[in-house]
């Protein structure tokens, strides 16, 4: 297996839509191929027509507002002792997270092939809370799909969704998370495809929602390019770039540009979500060594049992909580590419109380994950080395969470 | 010598009347129960079709999934599933079995492995819902190598290329999706629409016996017996969960209500 240089990762994948050979597909029932071909001409198209990029251009610029800050962090820097620890601070983004990218971009598609309906899965709530966010902005009709757990743990978000004109759809089968959420819009789609838009909130799913995902979160990447030059006047020699991998698209989006450079001048670390300490349940199908099945329409590594049942996960983070993982990601572990690595509950926990301790930074329990491992992994890396972690999400949404496991003071009111 | 599923089928047009195909699931409600339906139905039935369940199904509505996650809630196995289908064949008037589940359980089994054990088991075709054309190609063709049917899908939104590709690598029966919907949908659309559609595809392949499944109940049944087959999948599932609620014997229950269906298109 093998990473080609100078082709667009998504672009990788063969006719069927595997990358690698072996990882993602379009294992759907009958009735999808058709949107999802259409779906595909469309996006095949649009994403080389210089008026589309215009327009996708000015709405991320205007709307969401790019490009998001890029900042070093001086005291944890000082607190930890190593490596220069910076933040591409994604969270600045319209909405508090990178899922805008994604959404706005759907919403796009949606409307210029007519549908009057969008509809979208999400876990921690900010997939749905921005395609919600974008579908009032297009004009869209939106109906968000979210498991009962979590619904009862992000509230935040699920207020900002309804407030937005959106129907919460509660899901109530299996484990009631996001892989249920998934699930159940997908089941809606094929029942509604004629009328309806899917959004798929990750860089999961048929291969054609893998691509317009990684697609649209690359405008991380390509802002932090630019970024760095000016920064920096160049690349850095020793580039460490650190982000939590649940579905992987905001990981994806934070290192598509950087694909070519070699892993020894910049590296790419995911961080998946370990679970609790004790728990045998994680959401780290790379980091454990998952075996390779079918999830959602794609071959990916993911959490099942030896009959090919789909495991429950268990994550203190609504987002990362997924069994399976991007199929872009299968194939950048597979390639070496990316080295990936795992964070659990405790330890993303203690990370948000150390960068809110020395940072104006409140980093979600997602990207608090990645801090985990950045902060300790930075320690033993010299000072010429810089460690960018992407603070993809705020912690807003967590304030529940977050005021049960460590007590008010770390609540500020937003 | 013509396969069990084809010898169903004729055996049905001998007598006017369109095949009855019953989905149930395995395992559900238990093991036991599920091969002594299976076993009841088989009095009323030409072929059974029999759910290997799967708990992220993307394809599958509200009765259907209850059926799955209560069979995999007690402890229903791939192996077991295999089991009841061997007993299943064991009985006197025992009938085509054709599993209907998704590719993974495949996939973790291993494609080989699983066509040998549906050999020796005696199941005799397989629908595999989320593996359409051209990606079950290979897998489709390893099938009819050893005499199982792999039998190709068809929907309202399959273009007539499509159609025609599909309907050429397909073996002796085809299933037409009769609307856009999850298994257990209400009919969205009228008889005669899908009948036409159905229509197109036997101009198209008038050699293949093609099934309508989707929205086929009590209710809907009797428009469609100018077709080869029928399937009734979702109703059976739902009256297995009532009877299981009201605590009444699903056996008696289901296998009451697949005589009904028997005799709306007889």
């Amino acid at each position: 297996m093998r990473l080609k240089k100078g082709i667009p990762v998504i672009d990788q994948g063969d006719r069927l839509g595997f990358w690698g050979g072996r990882f993602g597909g379009n294992f759907v029932p009958e009735t999808l191929k058709k949107p999802i071909e259409d779906l595909e001409i469309q996006f095949n198209k649009l994403k080389n027509d210089k008026n589309f990029l215009r327009e996708r251009d000015r709405y991320f610029k205007n709307w969401i507002g790019t490009p998001t800050r890029f900042i070093k962090l001086d005291n944890l820097t000082r607190h930890v002792g190593g490596a220069q620890i910076w933040s591409k601070v994604v969270s600045d983004a319209n909405g508090g997270a990178h899922k805008i990218y994604n959404a706005t971009v759907h919403c796009l598609l949606a409307k210029r092939s007519g549908k009057k309906v969008i509809i979208g899965d999400t876990g921690a709530g900010y997939a749905g809370k921005m395609l919600s966010m974008a579908a009032k902005k297009f004009g869209l009709k939106c109906k968000i799909f979210m498991g009962a757990k979590d619904i009862k743990r992000q509230q935040p978000n699920v207020k900002a969704m309804k407030k937005n004109g959106a129907d919460v759809i509660p899901v109530y089968s299996g484990s009631q998370t996001l892989v249920d959420a998934v699930s159940e819009c997908m089941r809606y789609w094929v029942a509604n495809c004629d009328t309806t838009a899917m959004c798929v909130g990750s860089t999961v799913g048929p291969a054609i929602f893998v691509r317009i995902c990684g697609w649209s979160t690359s405008q991380i990447s390509r802002e932090l390019k630019s970024q760095l030059l000016d920064e920096f006047g160049d690349i850095p020699t020793k580039l460490k770039l650190y982000n939590c991998v649940g579905g992987g698209s905001s990981s994806f989006g934070f290192w598509n540009e950087f694909m070519d450079y070699d892993k020894k001048q910049v590296e790419f670390i995911g961080v998946e979500a370990g679970g609790p300490k004790k728990s045998k349940r994680h959401a780290a199908p790379l980091t454990y060594g998952s075996k390779i099945g079918i999830l959602h329409g794609a071959a990916q590594y993911v959490n099942q049992n030896s009959d090919g049942q789909i495991e429950e996960t268990e994550s203190i983070s609504a987002g990362l909580d997924y069994p399976g993982i991007s199929p872009l990601h299968c194939f950048l572990k597979d390639t070496k590419r990316a080295r990936y690595t795992a964070a659990s509950d405790e330890e993303a926990l203690k990370a948000y109380q150390i960068v809110t301790k020395y940072e104006n930074l409140r980093p979600s329990l997602e990207p608090s994950h990645a801090f985990s491992v950045a902060i300790k992994e930075a320690k033993r890396l010299s000072k010429d080395t810089i460690v960018i972690i992407n603070s993809c999400g705020d912690a807003y949404k967590d304030r529940d969470i977050l005021e049960k496991r460590l007590g008010k003071k770390y609540v500020k009111s937003n | 010598m013509l396969n069990p599923i084809s010898l169903a089928f004729k055996k049905a047009k001998k007598e006017k009347r369109p095949a009855l195909l019953t989905y149930t699931v395995a395992g559900d409600s238990t093991k036991k129960q599920s091969l002594e339906i299976l076993k009841a139905i088989s009095n009323y039935a030409d072929i059974l079709e029999v759910g290997v369940p799967h708990n992220t199904p993307v394809a599958d509505g509200g009765q259907i999934q209850t059926s799955s996650y209560r069979a995999i809630k007690n402890g229903i196995k791939m192996n077991d599933i295999f089991k009841i289908v061997s007993d299943f064949k064991k009985i006197k008037n025992s009938k085509p079995v054709i599993f209907m589940g998704y590719y993974n359980m495949i996939y973790q089994y291993g494609e080989n492995n699983f066509i040998k054990r549906c050999k020796q088991s005696g199941v005799n075709g397989l629908i595999v819902v989320d593996l359409p054309w051209p990606e079950n190609k290979t897998f489709s063709k390893k099938c009819k190598k050893n005499l199982i049917n792999f039998i190709q899908l068809l929907s309202p939104t399959t273009s007539n290329k499509r159609l025609k590709s599909i309907t050429k690598d397909s073996h002796d029966m085809i299933y037409y999706i009769s609307m856009l919907s999850t298994t257990g949908g209400k009919l969205k659309v009228s008889p005669k629409k899908i009948l036409s559609n159905y229509n197109k595809i036997k101009k198209i392949s008038p050699k293949k016996n093609c099934v309508i499944g989707f929205g086929i109940t009590e209710k809907t049944i009797s428009n469609f017996k100018n077709t080869d087959g029928l399937v009734v999948g979702s109703q059976i599932c739902k009256e297995i969960t009532r009877s299981i609620n009201n605590r009444q014997n699903p056996v008696i229950n289901v296998s009451k209500m697949v005589s009904i269906l028997r005799k709306k298109i007889s």
